[in-house]
């Protein structure tokens, strides 16, 4: 009797859990749908579901419209690029924390979160003016240091936290066998984290894809990346649903398959190690 | 344990970050906290003289910072409670024993990854537009008018967009917290009877309250930083109905081209968030000792 009753609850309850996570899911789903529309299907009332006449014109017209390749090559660019210095930059930090830490350490760590803290606006004004003098404004390495300084703080804590788990005698015993520190980090350490610093740079990646303060206002062109290429489609311009579904199927597919995988580094490197 | 060597080398290796970090933060801040003193415009960048608090006076008594302000605590708040609220909700669903629980959860998380200019645009065109919008058909099939969306209800299409966006990271945090749930806390709890509403209020509650103040102060300091989805909707109107803090302080910089007042804004935008800041590092710290 027991027994029966809860396979009826679970019943019900994947049936309700399907139901919600279907609505979640469903403006995804609809812009995919959206995108192999024509235009005038794309604007039907009432809607056309699953019956209408499939197209793949509109993602031809993407790339003709505005030059979608550039686009995306600049966020591909930049935010592998940008992590990858990110990565240079942080891995030899981490260590240091993690593994030869001192008094301040636990200060440093604070205070490096403490830079995520600070609102965009608040230095927006004299970074525009930086860059406009350092001619940086548009440019793929201007809005890439951003990008790197943004992701550095979660990038360190990220590696600081799955360093913390490596035991230190291993690396002690590469030590004692005469490995020079460079040694010790590249062919001792690195090749145990690679688990740890992959889902790190995958979060840091989606994260810089997906960045959009920064790249809409320092960007115009040049190096602008599909955050901006997106935004173009604000102005209205008659009917463009299909294409504006296309353009941003091509602009979220991609991060949607890597944050999948990523899903579960994203709760300890978005609260930085405060869930786990 | 770390030798003299190590904590040398030590030093050496965390030094680049720090020095990028510093210039990163430190300079720009420096510099907005001396432009936010001086009467400086890009019209006339000749022209820069000392004015004191003056911008300060001039962009905290301008009543539109006063709607930037009151918008912003509307746009934060309700984003909160709706994804918080929601997220438990979720989390607690997905908790269950349910069939094809894997797939379900990247449906679920999937909106997390969608950049803020794609999530604006869909809601506002395919989903929220009064004439052929996903959610007009819902209204004339229930009978009902379809509300022009971002014309008559320009802040709550916002907080609709922005809420879609932050319910799978509510979500995803406190379905985590869950499962560290006890298995047998939850058989005793049921065998003392304990009723699903009892259940709830003293054990799992309890053992998510600080998974929920996480997300609620991550989610409050990129709330308070809202823009691309504005940018791309309302542009802050009609009026000031959608302009935020962060969006004000846009506009006075590059389009008035005010480099002080903005200034001033942007050290206000700093202040508000590092109010809720002091509270996060507070609680991360925490967990750094342990």
């Amino acid at each position: 009797m027991a027994r029966k009753q809860s396979t009826r609850k679970r019943i019900g309850m994947t049936i309700l859990a399907w139901l919600v996570g279907f609505l979640i899911f469903l403006p995804i789903l609809w812009t995919f749908l959206t995108s192999f529309k024509s235009e005038l299907d794309a604007f039907s009332m009432p809607p056309k579901f699953l019956f209408f006449h499939w197209t793949t014109e509109n993602y031809a017209e993407v790339q003709s419209r505005s030059n979608y390749l550039l686009f995306a090559t600049n966020s591909i660019v930049l935010s592998i690029g940008a992590n990858l210095v990110g990565l240079l930059i942080a891995v030899p930090a981490a260590w240091s924390m993690a593994f030869a830490p001192g008094k301040r350490t636990k200060d440093l760590l604070m205070w490096m979160l403490s830079t995520k803290m600070m609102p965009g606006v608040g230095v927006l004004v004299p970074i525009y003016l930086l860059f406009r003098d350092f001619h940086l404004l548009d440019n793929r390495l201007g809005i890439g240091f951003v990008l790197l300084m943004l992701n550095l703080p979660i990038l360190i804590w990220m590696l600081y936290t799955y360093f913390k788990e490596i035991p230190v005698d291993i690396l002690e015993a590469a030590r004692m066998d005469g490995a020079s520190l460079f040694n010790e980090i590249v062919y001792v350490l690195t090749p145990m984290s690679i688990p740890g610093i992959a889902s790190t740079m995958l979060l840091a990646i989606i994260l810089s894809w997906n960045e959009a303060f920064w790249t809409l206002n320092l960007t115009t062109f040049n190096a602008a990346p599909l955050t901006a290429f997106i935004a173009s489609y604000s102005a209205p311009e008659g009917l463009f649903w299909a294409k504006l579904s296309a353009a941003s199927t091509l602009a979220i597919a991609p991060i949607l398959v890597l944050g999948w995988f990523s899903q579960k580094q994203l709760v300890r490197g978005l609260t930085f190690g405060a869930v786990k | 344990m770390a030798t003299q060597q190590t904590t040398t080398s030590g030093r050496l290796l965390v030094a680049p970050s720090v020095i990028l970090l510093f210039v990163w933060m430190i300079v720009p801040l420096a510099m907005t906290l001396y432009f936010s003193i001086e009467h400086y415009s890009l019209l006339d960048p000749t022209a820069i003289r000392f004015v004191g608090l003056q911008n300060y006076v001039y962009f905290l008594s301008n009543p539109n910072f006063v709607a930037a302000l009151l918008n912003t605590l509307i746009l934060v708040g309700w984003v909160l409670a709706i994804t918080v609220g929601g997220g438990i909700l979720v989390a607690l669903l997905m908790d269950q024993q349910i069939v094809g629980q894997n797939v379900l959860r990247l449906m679920v998380i999937a909106p997390f990854f969608v950049m803020p200019t794609v999530s604006a645009l869909v809601w506002k065109n395919l989903l929220m537009n009064p004439i052929s919008g996903l959610f007009a058909w819902v209204a004339l099939e229930l009978g009902l008018t379809p509300i022009d969306w971002f014309t008559n209800w320009p802040m709550l299409s916002v907080i609709m967009v922005v809420s879609w966006e932050w319910l799978p990271f509510a979500s995803l945090i406190l379905l985590t917290a869950l499962q560290s749930l006890d298995e047998e806390q939850k058989e005793a709890a049921e065998l003392d009877g304990a009723g699903p509403i009892s259940f709830f209020v003293y054990i799992v509650l309890p053992h998510i309250a600080r998974a929920i103040t996480v997300v609620i102060l991550i989610e409050t300091i990129y709330l308070l930083g809202v823009f691309a989805e504005i940018f791309v909707t309302t542009n802050g109107g009609p009026g000031v109905a959608t302009t935020n803090i962060a969006f004000l302080v846009y506009k006075r910089a590059l389009l008035d081209f005010d480099v002080g007042g903005a200034s001033a804004g942007g050290v206000v935008a700093v202040v508000l968030a590092n109010i809720v800041a002091i509270f996060l590092m507070r609680i991360v710290g925490k967990n750094l000792e342990a």
